[in-house]
């Protein structure tokens, strides 16, 4: 009798990722998950921080995606190791600062890592042929395959039909009859085979768990890099950009000012880390400053944040800066009008 | 048995999974962890996660912002 062959399915939380997991597992492979964190996934970041939006329940989507499929699920940091990806891309970005191709083949070849150190025999994807513009063309598939390092241990089973057999079905380790020849951006064949499987809450699919498609979070990163005159980050930054609104009202520094309770309550977390302003004679939110202050910054800052307060209308607005120091001034300022803060500012 | 306490305090999804994934991965069957965290993401995502690694869920606490919850380590062999 020959032993269970095992595969580990890159899951991101959608639906084709999902389905690409259940077709092998339905034929008898043992079939684990992996799903990687790069720092600029979506998932539920802002609906976590945020208190808007707290009546649904909050979820992990690949886990929710194992857990229906019923498979274990592998979730990995690659946060430090996935900054040559961003900042260099061999294949370019798309639309934004999304490295989309770089960043498939860089999570297949680690896939792959995960693969031989736990003795598993192949890697199942969720791709589509022309699914997606830029790393889902046909002609861009083979390109994964070979720079991922995984060349034929790679099986797309949602379109394998349509590609040249791999080790899997040559080996008799799945049945290729039984595999899919999906193609093209329709998404009716995926919704038909969730159906099949009983699958009927799924997140929605294609393209939006990434914030560095994301026009506006692309903006704040290029300015973040433009502002330290080099193009680096941490975790804390990139944290940071999904958070509050950001005003540049000088090259030297910025503010990050939460927008309701649960940002404030997000941003208090930075405190030690940053200098940062409250308003203490009115009610209004807190501001994280990121950057240097010169000579005249701080009323201006404090001016700003007046703005945003409850004591907008008021003639003057107590504001309390605590520096790099811990050390704490209070600053009596008139709040800026509307027409004060340059639309320039925001980022 | 030794209970391991993690802080995943100020960590947003899946950090806090990620942490205790890497803590469960040292860890001998039947150890046990209590983790703390202030993402409500917790509160779905480490039952799920123990769910699907076989481990158990002995408690959860929740009190002014901060979520404890209390795990069991199963026999897994859970790579990290």
């Amino acid at each position: 009798m020959s032993h269970q062959r095992r595969a580990v399915a890159l899951i991101s939380g959608g639906l084709d990722s999902m389905l690409a997991a259940k077709v092998v597992k339905e034929q008898g492979v043992q079939v684990e998950g992996i799903n990687f964190f790069t720092g600029f996934c979506v998932e539920g970041h802002t609906h976590a921080i945020r208190r808007k939006g707290r009546e649904r329940p909050k979820r992990n989507s690949a886990l929710w995606s194992a857990e229906q499929v019923g498979i274990k699920l592998h979730i990995i940091d690659i946060v430090e190791e996935y900054k040559p990806i961003l900042l260099n891309p061999q294949h370019g970005y798309g639309q934004h600062l999304n490295p989309c191709l770089d960043c498939k083949i860089f999570m297949i070849s680690k896939a792959l890592e995960w693969m031989e150190a736990n003795r598993f025999d192949f890697i199942i994807t969720g791709e589509v042929i022309g699914q997606r513009p830029m790393s889902q063309r046909k002609n861009v598939l083979p390109v994964v395959a070979r720079q991922s390092g995984a060349e034929d241990r790679l099986l797309r089973p949602l379109c394998a039909r349509n590609l040249p057999p791999t080790l899997p079905e040559r080996e008799g380790w799945v049945n290729r009859e039984q595999l899919l020849a999906f193609s093209g951006r329709s998404r009716k064949p995926q919704m038909a085979l969730a159906q099949h499987y009983g699958f009927s809450d799924y997140a929605q699919p294609a393209g939006g768990c990434c914030f560095l498609t994301d026009r506006r979070y692309a903006e704040k990163l290029t300015d973040l890099w433009a502002s330290r005159g080099e193009r680096d980050y941490q975790m804390d930054d990139i944290m940071l950009l999904k958070v509050g609104r950001h005003l540049r009202p000088r090259p030297h520094f910025k503010l990050i000012i939460a927008r309701e309770e649960g940002e404030g309550n997000f941003l208090a977390g930075y405190r030690r880390s940053y200098p940062h302003l409250t308003t203490t004679s009115h009610p209004g939110p807190l501001a994280l400053i990121d950057g240097s202050l010169q000579q005249g910054d701080a009323e201006l800052a404090a001016r700003i944040l007046a703005r945003y307060s409850q004591g907008r209308e008021a003639e003057r607005v107590t504001v309390e800066l605590v520096d790099h120091q811990r050390e704490k001034r209070q600053l009596e300022v008139v709040p800026m009008t509307a027409n004060e803060i340059a639309p320039e500012w925001q980022i | 048995m030794k209970t391991v306490t993690l802080n995943a305090r100020h960590l947003l999804c899946p950090l806090p999974v990620i942490r205790l994934q890497q803590q469960v991965a040292e860890l001998a069957a039947e150890s046990r962890i209590e983790i703390i965290c202030t993402d409500p993401g917790a509160l779905q995502d480490i039952p799920a996660w123990c769910r699907i690694h076989g481990h158990r869920l002995l408690a959860v606490h929740e009190e002014e912002g901060e979520l404890t919850l209390w795990v069991e380590v199963g026999n897994s062999g859970t790579p990290a």
